[in-house]
């Protein structure tokens, strides 16, 4: 559990970062919160020659609003999510998916940015992104471009940024007023990755689903959008047959691989329990 | 009238048998001022990792290391071809069977030590370690016990070619160990005849670890100056390692110091010895500089020390009232590819046979064949005495299938079967003599506090609706345990009788030091053994140091697992107390001259009888002891007793779990647990009921998830924290405890040992449970762990899910 030799930088400025990622290139990795970084250095899957800390770069690290637009410094760590009265209020699912992360000692290490970057099926942002419909600040030599949650997800530890490119924020629009939403997780104990879990965003008009947005994780090489189960919703009443047909295609568009967890088929079939789940609870948390 | 009694102040005072007084040990521990093997450093001190192998069948072509050796700060690479002028590349084991230190020109288990790289750090170490290479040809693995032994098999062991007599009789197969068997077959057989019902059940009790927060690890140190050797070591019986050393390096004992520091728990991963502990002594011998060795979490739960793997099918015969008529038991244990097993010589099995339980069973017999398979080697009793949780497993889930034939309620027929109180002292139908037993009111107190009844009409009606979302299943265990190993009429280890010891000197002031052969790793010792001597003896705890697990400064013992702490070495605490008390009393009848019959113990003190005004403090004794002593009377106060027990104990509980089964996913949440416990006499009832907390748990964690699979290549899967279970306090359920007193009749004070109890009879209580919930359709087994993948198929296949 030692990993190979590597050279340690802690640089303190966004483009301090970005001349060591473009002096590096791929010996280079971007230490974020460490916790899924580390442990594969140190069982030596993952052996970077260099190690670029943005610990020390204050400008990554916050969470404000402008306008509608809730902005989170991808440098945010999982437990200032939790922490958040700004979230509790505008964004909270956010914290409800933080909250279901590992345990406090990685929450107060992990951070958002790390999470969303890293590229895991089984992190918990990437669906929660899908979900919000958020976008993602990356920053490399030719400056800054913004990126949607949808074209950012390219496969299993595979994402839209570039290696010589920072993630230096997160920005998601606020959900209308009256919006419900929920994170429904199953897994097999504290620390663990989802089994499946289920991100809803969902708004209801006159009783009939207005708008909803599902995010999964872990079922997939990628977080994906349950976009049948969407269509399927939209317009209807939430009532049990529709929360059930609901989980069911979103089943069918599962490609989960097999883990100790369970099989392919127990996989597929969780994601629709989590999907029924989120729903019921988004939508009690639905206003007007 | 305010006033305390003075007695009471005094019984106060002296924190004795009875008394929740707080753990000596904390203090230590929450402040991060333990000391555990990883936080000795030594000058000059090496850091030593093994080669291991990716392959769990394989032959060895050739072994380079001049690439390791070659770099900088790599002070010796160690293979078997090192080892083998010393005769050290193979160790013999506990059982009676050999191990290779380092792998023998064939590796027979994934990770199996196959080179030893001694380095100035541990960074070097790790590095130099992926330098050593190693050519293997890969052979076809065998994971499976039962095609292990079918006669086209991969040959595991070739070093046992032609050797068709083990260390426990006929071996009939080339990866075939042993078979044990106990009890009168042809009675059994002519039972199972005549009986009007039987039942018959498969039951598998999967390979787990026992995973102790602090791994195993030694550093290891010859001074070749004064010719000893100092090791100190994670070990559960650090006087059984210094004979081992002794036996295997020819180095005389009174050389050899082994040193069990603070220990972060053991749970029978720490009691043999282990590839590693041997190539840091080997490496600090022949490099002059101390080694140190440190398991990494994987290396833990994947070589050193697995338990169970035990495949089980038990039949009970019955009359048609449910009063069983007789036990037949037949068992495949898979002991992984070396026989590592820790079990007193006699008996391969442990005390399995302690399977007939808390029931009068007239007729049983058992058989239990080991078995060798690519698999890393143990076998030990993981919170346990030896194989007890599978023999309770086996007959607390038998008897559940009996009652669902027969339609008895689960509680009602244990009732039926009870050994009666007054059979005790009872002999079992496979040869056990139970000491002391009061099961009935025990079952009877439990079902009373939970509701019994009430919780069977909630569970009916839940039944009968088929839009509840969960079923509800009931549990009961009413098992018995046997530990206090042993008599050494029936236990040795290595030859050595399972005694243990106790020293104790009083000082001038009245203090004292006491040292035993046994080692704490989170029972409690220090705190314990020191009431016992307060009430025995008559010295405060608070006086009272106890100190263990140094081989220089403690007698003989033969250390702590299988609950024998208190049934053993309290024993030997108990009776060395009252050797010193006996010769308190000379002495206080000489200082107030008077006949030492006159005298009469009272707490801490002597007095004369019918005048007790008139009395010696047990301080002032102390004092006198060592400047007044009556003639003819040896100077000082201390004594040492090595204490072999006349019998086991049997302790034994009644423990009651409910649980609701989500449908849609399969998650199982233990809704209320109820654990009586009758351990005897309580020394410390907050210790007990910590003991008791962290045993359950355990068990918790045994029954929802802990595993180690393999796949059909012999590949370990799940050895990491990941996906290995430790359950934190979020999943942890609320534990309800009670208790009833049954003392030991044999033991000094009477007390028999709690530590494993929990674990023991929470498993199949858990595993009565879920199976409960599944009962009224038709279920009557499903395997651990009962995680949430696994019951969900169950539904599935029931056609219930979600």
């Amino acid at each position: 559990m030692i990993p190979r030799p590597f050279a340690y930088h802690a640089p303190e400025t966004i483009p301090a970062a970005i001349a060591l990622l473009s002096d590096y290139g791929d010996l280079a990795k971007i230490l974020a919160g460490g916790h899924s970084l580390l442990p594969m250095m140190k069982l030596r899957f993952a052996a970077p020659e260099h190690l670029i800390d943005l610990g020390r770069i204050k400008e990554l690290r916050g969470i404000d609003m402008a306008g509608d637009e809730i902005r989170i410094g991808a440098m945010t760590t999982e437990r200032d999510i939790v922490a958040s009265s700004l979230l509790a209020e505008h964004l909270p699912l956010l914290v409800e998916t933080a909250r279901q992360i590992a345990d406090p000692q990685v929450r107060s290490k992990g951070t958002i940015g790390g999470d969303v970057a890293h590229g895991d099926p089984g992190n918990d942002h990437p669906a929660v992104m899908l979900a919000l419909g958020a976008h993602l600040v990356l920053v490399g030599p030719g400056g800054e471009r913004i990126v949607p949650a949808s074209e950012f997800f390219l496969g299993t530890y595979a994402t839209a940024i570039e290696p010589d490119e920072v993630m230096t924020q997160i920005r998601i629009m606020r959900p209308p007023a009256g919006s419900g939403s929920c994170y429904a997780k199953l897994k097999r104990k504290t620390g663990d990755y989802a089994t499946a879990a289920a991100a809803v965003v969902l708004r209801m008009e006159n009783g009939r689903c207005a708008a909803v947005s599902i995010g999964l994780t872990n079922v997939a090489p990628t977080a994906i959008r349950a976009e049948a189960a969407e269509a399927a919703l939209l317009g209807r009443a939430l009532d049990d047959a529709a929360i059930a047909e609901a989980g069911r295609l979103a089943s069918e568009g599962c490609e989960p691989a097999a883990d100790l967890r369970g099989d392919e088929e127990y996989k597929r079939a969780m994601a629709g329990q989590m999907v029924q789940r989120a729903l019921r609870t988004a939508l009690s948390r639905c206003t007007g | 009238m305010n006033e305390i009694s003075p007695d009471l102040s005094r019984l106060e005072r002296l924190e004795g048998i009875g008394c929740a007084r707080k753990r000596r040990e904390d203090p230590r521990f929450i402040q991060g001022r333990g000391t555990y093997v990883d936080d000795i450093h030594l000058p000059g001190m090496l850091f030593g990792v093994m080669v291991r192998s990716p392959y769990a069948h394989a032959r060895i072509k050739s072994i380079d290391t001049s690439r390791a050796k070659a770099m900088p700060g790599v002070q010796a690479v160690l293979t078997a071809e090192d080892l083998k002028p010393l005769k050290l590349h193979w160790m013999p084991t506990l059982a009676g069977d050999v191990q290779a230190v380092l792998a023998d020109g064939k590796v027979v288990f994934q990770n199996q030590e196959v080179a030893f790289v001694v380095a100035d750090d541990r960074y070097v170490a790790a590095d130099a370690a992926e330098l050593v290479e190693v050519e293997y040809e890969e052979l076809p693995a065998v994971v499976d016990p039962f095609k292990a032994m079918q006669p086209g098999a991969p040959v595991i062991r070739e070093d046992l070619a032609g050797k068709d007599v083990g260390a426990h009789g006929a071996r009939r197969h080339h990866n075939h160990i042993f078979n044990w068997q106990i009890g009168d077959r042809d009675r059994t057989d002519r039972a199972f005849d005549a009986a009007p019902v039987t039942v018959k059940q498969e039951m598998l009790y999967p390979r787990v670890h026992p995973c102790p927060l602090e791994t195993c690890g030694c550093v290891a140190s010859y001074d070749a100056v004064r010719g000893d050797l100092t090791v100190w070591i994670t070990s559960q019986a650090p006087h059984v390692v210094r004979t081992v050393v002794g036996l295997l390096s020819s180095i005389p004992e009174s050389k050899i110091r082994i040193v069990s520091p603070d220990i972060g728990g053991g749970f029978g991963n720490k009691v043999g010895v282990y590839p590693g502990y041997v190539t840091a002594i080997v490496a600090s011998i022949v490099l002059g500089r101390p080694v140190k060795w440190i398991e990494s979490r994987n290396e833990n739960l994947t070589t050193t020390a697995f338990a169970r793997d035990y495949w089980m099918t038990g039949e009970l015969a019955a009359d048609t009232d449910g009063r069983i008529k007789a036990l037949r038991v037949n068992v495949i244990a898979d002991h992984g590819a070396f026989d590592a097993c820790a079990d007193p010589t006699k008996w391969p099995a442990g005390m399995f046979h302690v399977c007939t339980g808390s029931y009068d069973i007239p007729n049983a017999h058992v058989s239990v064949d080991g078995v060798y398979t690519n698999k890393f080697p143990g076998g030990v009793s993981y919170r346990c005495s030896f194989r007890v949780t599978e023999a309770v497993y086996l007959i607390e889930r038998m008897i559940d299938v009996l009652a669902q034939k027969l339609g008895i309620d689960k509680a009602e027929i244990r009732l039926r079967n009870f050994i009666p109180e007054e059979k005790f002292p009872y002999h079992s139908a496979l040869g056990l003599d139970y000491d002391s037993g009061n099961y009935a009111p025990a079952l009877r107190k439990v079902l009373k506090a939970v509701d019994y009844d009430g919780l069977r009409a909630e569970q009916a009606a839940k039944r009968a609706d088929p839009n509840c979302p969960t079923l509800m299943g009931i549990g009961i265990t009413t098992f018995t345990e046997i530990v206090g190993a042993g008599p050494s009429k029936s236990c040795d280890i290595l030859g050595i009788g399972m005694f243990d010891s106790c020293e104790i000197r009083v000082h001038p002031d009245g203090s004292a030091i006491a040292r035993m052969g046994t080692i704490s790793q989170g029972q409690g010792h220090q705190t314990t053994y020191a009431q016992i001597i307060a009430t025995e003896a008559g010295i405060p705890a608070s006086l009272i140091n106890v100190e263990e697990g140094d081989t220089s400064t403690a007698p003989y013992g033969l250390g702590t697992y299988g609950s024998r702490s208190t049934p053993v070495a309290g024993a030997a605490v108990a009776r060395a107390s009252h050797k010193i008390r006996e010769k308190a009393r000379k002495i206080a009848a000489h200082l107030l001259e008077v006949s030492p019959d006159d005298m009469e113990f009272d707490l801490d003190q002597f007095r004369v009888k019918g005048d007790p005004s008139r009395a010696k403090s047990m301080k002032e004794i102390a004092w006198a002891a060592y400047n007044n002593v009556p003639e003819g009377m040896e100077m000082g106060l201390e004594a040492v007793d090595y204490y072999d027990p006349p019998n086991f104990t049997f302790p034994f509980g009644s423990y009651l779990a409910v649980v609701d089964i989500q449908k849609d996913t399969g998650e199982i949440k233990v809704r209320r647990f109820y654990a009586l416990d009758d351990c005897g006499t309580r020394i410390n009832p907050m210790i007990i009921e910590g003991q008791i907390h962290g045993g359950l748990t355990e068990g918790f964690a045994v029954a929802f998830g802990q595993e180690l699979p393999y796949d059909e290549q012999g590949n370990v899967l799940g050895g990491t924290l990941m996906d290995y279970f430790l359950p934190t306090s979020m999943e942890t359920p609320h534990w309800e405890t009670d208790f009833t007193v049954t003392p030991s009749p044999h033991h000094p004070i009477g007390a028999k040992g709690v530590a494993e109890s929990p674990h023991v009879g929470s498993i199949p209580c858990f595993s009565n449970a879920v199976v409960d919930a599944f009962a009224h359709l038709g279920v009557t087994h499903t395997g651990m762990p009962h995680n949430a993948y696994r019951t969900w198929q169950q539904l599935r296949d029931l056609n219930i899910a979600g």
